[in-house]
């Protein structure tokens, strides 16, 4: 029962991930910097409940905060440079980042333990939820929580006239000028908010795993992040998280008896996935059909 | 209403535009004309901030716009339709309108209510426009699966969402069959009529003709004639430009 208690939180924090991107990639920009935030989010939520006996919901919300900030320092010049310019900027980030926490060593001594990141050995012993007796099921449930609050969201803004804009904008950067929308205040708004997302994030993966160290935060993870809105679809948040669920589920659990195997099959998939259905699995197409299918007569008065 | 002060872009050694100095009054039409590569887009793209100027000064209302950005110039009024069209083809007409309600007076409109459907008003404003382009059956289709006059029509109303005192149209009957261009010309007036003040590039002379109030012509990044349309046609630089020196031909 564990076992799949576990991977339903891996799941829960992956699309909170996935998320993050989604909000960068509706402004059209693809970035690989996701990782970095989610790490600065994790490290920094897990020294505020371990060395700073924070409560964790407060913890997370300066994780996010700081998250979000880093992400809008970053998205000024970053965005300056678009399509594989920004990749490769965005790569370069998220390696300083890792790199950065590689290196990073701030310990404290309590009782005959050390605690707080160790460089290359990885930030131990977070034990917020072992300490105050969260079962797993808890853990799960508060991570699915925190997923549902975040599409919702998510969502809102993106029925709203804000989620329009970011959208116009990914579509047409010069159009979007041309009618007036400051594109550079959007995409960096994006950006932050995308930080923001995977601040959170990664303060609840350091804390189930309750063990994080540089290695997990490597391109490996970033490229998880932009795949599950990419192989899920722009159209809502809802294909990034079907991406999540299939992706973790089934790709990485589900498949775990092939082996190595499964990874040539993940390439082979995303691969397939981009020539079937290169708007996502959840295209505008499939999401007025759905509606067609639940609310007959309403979307034809609009044709 | 609009002054372009001895403007000039050159692009490495070429002049496209070159020195041109060109006024337009509050409530005209003036249509900008000549041979293909005579520096009439660039004229437009200057205007609205697309790229930087060589050399001149752009003021609209009496106010230097040339140092502001693109979209700083949306809100000061300048607004602009795009020779190929440029639509948001994966948002819905509405949307199309809705993300363009950027004057300074409907971003306070809007203020917080933005976050939800957009104010009362700006929801009517799109409806008005929307019935004004013959659009509002349209209005939950995407702007990519429209025929291609009425993505013209679109983004023509989506020019005219910001209420620009200033519209830029960059050859709007350019595909468009007699009975569309009928129908353009109307709209046309009907804006100008609303107290917009038109600056229209155009090769179909017969609308040209029709509705522009005056005319300047462009050669090789010059001015090289205005007035009345009549005074125009007249004019045996223009048909040297047009038609080439009789030694030529």
């Amino acid at each position: 029962m564990d076992f799949y208690l576990g991977l339903i939180q891996i799941i829960g924090v992956h699309t909170l991930l996935g998320l993050s991107a989604y909000c960068v990639l509706l402004t059209g920009q693809v970035s690989l910097a996701q990782a970095g935030f989610f790490a600065i989010g994790a490290y920094v939520a897990g020294m505020l409940t371990v060395l700073a006996q924070w409560p964790l919901i407060p913890a997370l919300a300066v994780a996010a905060v700081v998250s979000g900030a880093v992400a809008c320092a970053v998205g000024f010049p970053a965005l300056r440079v678009k399509g594989l310019m920004l990749v490769v900027a965005t790569v370069a980030f998220g390696e300083a980042v890792r790199l950065f926490f590689f290196n990073f060593t701030y310990q404290v001594q309590a009782g005959a333990l050390h605690l707080g990141p160790h460089g290359a050995e990885g930030f131990r012993q977070i034990r917020y939820f072992p300490e105050h007796g969260w079962s797993t099921l808890d853990v799960m449930l508060f991570i699915w929580t925190v997923v549902v609050l975040v599409m919702a969201g998510l969502w809102w803004l993106d029925r709203s006239r804000v989620g329009a804009v970011l959208r116009a904008v990914g579509e047409d950067e010069l159009a979007a000028q041309s009618v007036g929308i400051n594109i550079t205040a959007v995409k960096v708004s994006a950006m932050t908010v995308g930080g923001l997302i995977a601040g959170i994030g990664g303060g609840i993966f350091a804390h189930y795993t309750t063990h994080i160290e540089h290695a997990q935060f490597g391109v490996v993870l970033a490229t998880f992040a932009i795949a599950y809105p990419i192989l899920g679809g722009l159209s809502n948040v809802f294909g990034t998280l079907l991406a999540a669920i299939f992706i973790q589920g089934f790709l990485i659990e589900g498949l775990r008896f092939m082996g190595d195997w499964r990874n040539l099959l993940f390439g082979g998939l995303i691969v397939l996935a981009m020539n079937v259905r290169p708007r996502g699995l959840l295209d505008a197409g499939t999401v007025r059909a759905l509606k067609r299918l639940f609310a007959p007569g309403k979307e034809r008065s609009g044709a | 209403m609009l002054e372009l002060k001895e403007i000039s872009k050159h692009f490495g050694g070429v002049r496209a535009v070159d020195g041109v100095d060109l006024g337009v009054g509050r409530g005209e039409i003036l249509a900008l004309i000549g041979p293909n590569g005579s520096g009439k887009s660039t004229i437009v793209n200057l205007i609205c901030g697309l790229f930087p100027l060589t050399a001149g000064r752009v003021l609209l209302g009496g106010t230097d716009i040339s140092d502001m950005p693109m979209h700083v110039r949306v809100t000061a009024g300048v607004a602009r339709t795009f020779q190929n069209i440029r639509l948001f083809g994966q948002l819905t007409v509405w949307q199309n309108l809705w993300v363009a309600q950027n004057s300074g007076e409907q971003r306070r409109q809007n203020f917080g209510r933005r976050w939800f459907g957009g104010s009362r008003g700006a929801r009517d404003e799109i409806e008005r426009t929307l019935e004004f382009f013959d659009l509002a059956h349209k209005s939950n289709e995407l702007a990519a699966s429209l025929a291609f006059g009425e993505q013209r029509r679109l983004e023509f109303a989506r020019a005219l969402s910001a209420k620009p005192a200033l519209l830029l149209l960059d050859e709007p009957a350019a595909g468009m069959n007699a009975e569309e261009i009928d129908q353009l010309d109307n709209r046309i007036r009907r804006v100008r009529d609303d107290g917009v003040t038109v600056l229209l590039i155009e090769h179909h002379m017969e609308l040209v003709m029709s509705i522009a109030d005056r005319i300047a012509v462009l050669n090789f990044g010059r001015k090289i004639a205005e007035g009345t349309p009549a005074e125009v046609q007249a004019n045996p630089l223009v048909r040297e430009a047009y038609l080439g020196t009789p030694e030529a031909a």
